[in-house]
């Protein structure tokens, strides 16, 4: 069976990174990643914006100069007047495409092309058609979605150009309080922007010393690194068309072109693995959604699944 | 204000019943329903008996399928709402888009309501599943202050109804993976959170400790009050610090804001804990229904005694007050 090899998608920075961090990391995707599409735009807190919007012009532009696509993200925790003005605008005058993380946003997005970010409960092919009839295009499915889930909303699903999640410290949570901010002595509306001092997030160890989960602002990821690498040749096999990877504090054109590599059968998934650690050494892998597993886990994979097809 | 209650087993439905709730909330014994526990929830016979127990009093019943669809397995769910139509409830409590357009073509004379698992956390996100789906009534997500309600409650086109006494989730409703990360089982997938299957207790020299798969949740002392460990009330280190991360063993109470919240536009008042005993479900709907009618003044008195009931003996107002954010 001939199989096309997906492309890769770069998702949106979860973090707070401060504005030439985040601007010259664009920059560098740009001009030296293999992503085809980029996802930009602050999706977890509303207050953060204003790091991120001086430069966005420039950093659409630096990438769309370079050949990618660009799409932009919305928030996916939408309380406040100003939280949904704010989609509200991007639904009716983004000339982008617009990356929907919320039901408000999948309501204003009806009757225009869009894409579905990983944090809307895309569990099945029902749910999946119905948002590709109200003119979703692509669907990144959520990191929690075991293969044998994807596998049939894909396949029932014609249409839809769909996404996994692949790399990353995986988003778990999110929460109308700030845990970040309080972890400091701190209350959301006075947060000074605390996370900011956590530029891949503040590590939530148990009492037993156990790494275990991150606070990034309102949101709560994963300690763990999701890394689907054995598991690229089934994705593509079952018709994913594309992967992706999300920006850690890391080296992350090397995270993409290995992953380029793993994708077009350059390099084997227990070698990219081992390589991975090395790019990424601040957190374990771990793949166990994808097997229907604890999220934390890493399922080692036989030998010679890395390249189907 | 309508007072909305949770029954886990038949007994307990009787008990809200006789107590006074407006309705009675339930689910299926499978995995349907954010509440799956084992020896908790209704076979279909039981909830025929139930709906006419309830017919028979006036109160309603509402039947809860606010998990996610498992791809494949969609006939489950859609068996089950077939089933809770046919057996006559007044209204399904739903969660995924997917069983809401099906619920909504094919019984479009079935009232929906969104589950607070659903997400719908402002105007335009509530409005949409109105239009789309033709809901009812929303339940709120834990995520909106009193304030945010009054300020979106004229523009939305349903009911509202909210959380006011039990269990809190600090995180948004049905957008948490935190329990499938350590355990592999998941509320929006499996209908369970922190399951008693991977929660274990061991002594340590003088302490408990309580895991939750590989992970310690907490540790207790000699004499202090050892809690269930689920995940998000757990004690952790946070830069050598360690504490409540995300929230203190706490239950969530508001009935002392019944009128801002009457004010607000909120039409009915739910109850948590379809997983707690006949005998809770007894005294906390009948001094909550009591409470409703009171002069303010009684009422202190009133909701003071509860809050003895309560998980940890302590009480927050969680989001609905903004310095809890």
């Amino acid at each position: 069976m001939d199989i096309a090899r997906p492309s890769l998608t770069m998702g949106p920075v979860y973090y707070l990174w401060d504005s030439a961090k985040w601007r010259d990391f664009h920059f560098r995707i740009a001009e030296e990643s293999p992503f085809e599409r980029v996802v930009i735009g602050e999706t977890v807190c509303s207050k953060r914006q204003h790091f991120i919007e001086p430069h966005i012009a420039e950093v659409i532009e630096r990438l769309e100069d370079a050949g990618k696509t660009v799409l932009l993200s919305t928030l996916a925790l939408v309380t406040l007047e100003r939280e949904s003005r704010l989609i509200r605008e991007l639904a009716r005058d983004s000339q982008h495409m617009v990356e929907a993380n919320d039901l408000s946003a999948l309501g204003l997005l009806n009757g225009k092309a869009h894409s579905i970010g990983p944090l809307v409960n895309v569990y099945n092919s029902a749910t999946a058609r119905l948002l590709a009839e109200r003119s979703a295009c692509r669907i990144c499915l959520p990191p929690e979605l075991p293969f044998s889930s994807v596998k049939r909303v894909v396949s029932e699903t014609p249409g839809v150009d769909f996404e996994v999640f692949a790399f990353g410290r995986m988003p778990l949570a999110i929460s109308a309080r700030c845990a970040h901010a309080r972890s400091k002595g701190k209350i959301k509306d006075n947060c000074q922007f605390v996370c900011g001092e956590d530029p891949d997030g503040l590590p939530v160890r148990t009492l037993d010393r156990q790494s275990f989960l991150a606070l990034n602002g309102v949101q709560t990821i994963s300690h763990t690194c999701q890394a689907l690498l054995g598991e690229l040749g089934e994705l593509a096999a079952c018709g994913v068309s594309a992967i992706r990877l999300s920006p850690q504090d890391c080296d992350m054109v090397a995270v993409a072109t290995l992953y380029r590599d793993a994708l077009d059968g350059n390099i084997g998934a227990d070698e990219a693995a081992e390589k991975l650690r090395r790019v990424y050494p601040a957190a374990p892998l771990s793949n166990g959604f994808h097997h229907g597993r604890e999220g934390a886990a890493w399922v080692a994979r036989a030998r010679d699944t890395a390249h189907a097809g | 204000m309508e007072l909305i209650c949770p029954a886990g087993t038949p007994a307990a439905f009787r008990e809200a019943v006789d107590a006074g709730a407006d309705a009675v909330y339930c689910g299926f014994r499978d995995e349907t329903n954010a509440r799956n526990f084992p020896g908790l929830n209704f076979t279909r016979d039981e909830l025929r008996e139930a709906i006419a127990y309830a017919r028979r009093n006036g109160t309603q019943t509402f039947v809860a399928l606010n998990t996610f669809m498992r791809a494949g397995d969609e006939e489950i769910w859609y068996r089950a709402a077939a089933d809770a139509v046919a057996l006559g409830a007044d209204a399904m409590i739903l969660a995924d888009f997917g069983l809401m357009a099906h619920v909504a073509e094919h019984y479009p004379d079935q009232r929906l309501h969104v589950s607070v698992q659903a997400s719908a956390s402002n105007v335009d996100a509530i409005n949409f599943l109105v239009d789309a789906f033709n809901a009812k009534r929303v339940v709120l997500p834990r995520t909106l202050t009193i304030a945010d309600i009054a300020r979106i409650a004229p523009k939305i086109r349903c009911e509202i109804e909210v959380f006011v006494f039990g269990g809190l989730c600090v995180m948004a409703e049905g957008r948490c993976s935190l329990s499938s990360y350590a355990t592999g089982k998941s509320p929006n997938m499996n209908g369970v959170c922190s399951p008693a299957s991977h929660v274990r207790y061991r002594k340590e020299a003088d302490e408990l400790v309580s895991e939750l798969g590989a992970y310690t949740i907490n540790r207790f002392a000699a004499g202090e009050a050892a809690g269930y460990p689920t995940l998000c009330k757990g004690r952790f280190d946070i830069a050598d610090e360690p504490g409540y991360a995300f929230e203190d063993p706490v239950s969530l109470d508001v009935m002392g804001e019944i009128d801002a919240l009457t004010a607000a536009g909120v039409s009915a008042l739910k109850v948590e804990g379809r997983q707690r005993g006949k005998a809770y479900v007894a005294e906390v709907v009948s001094t909550l229904k009591k409470a409703l009618s009171a002069k303010p003044d009684d009422r202190s008195a009133l909701l003071a005694h509860l809050r003895g009931l309560s998980e940890g003996q302590k009480t927050t107002s969680g989001a609905y007050e903004k310095r809890w954010r």
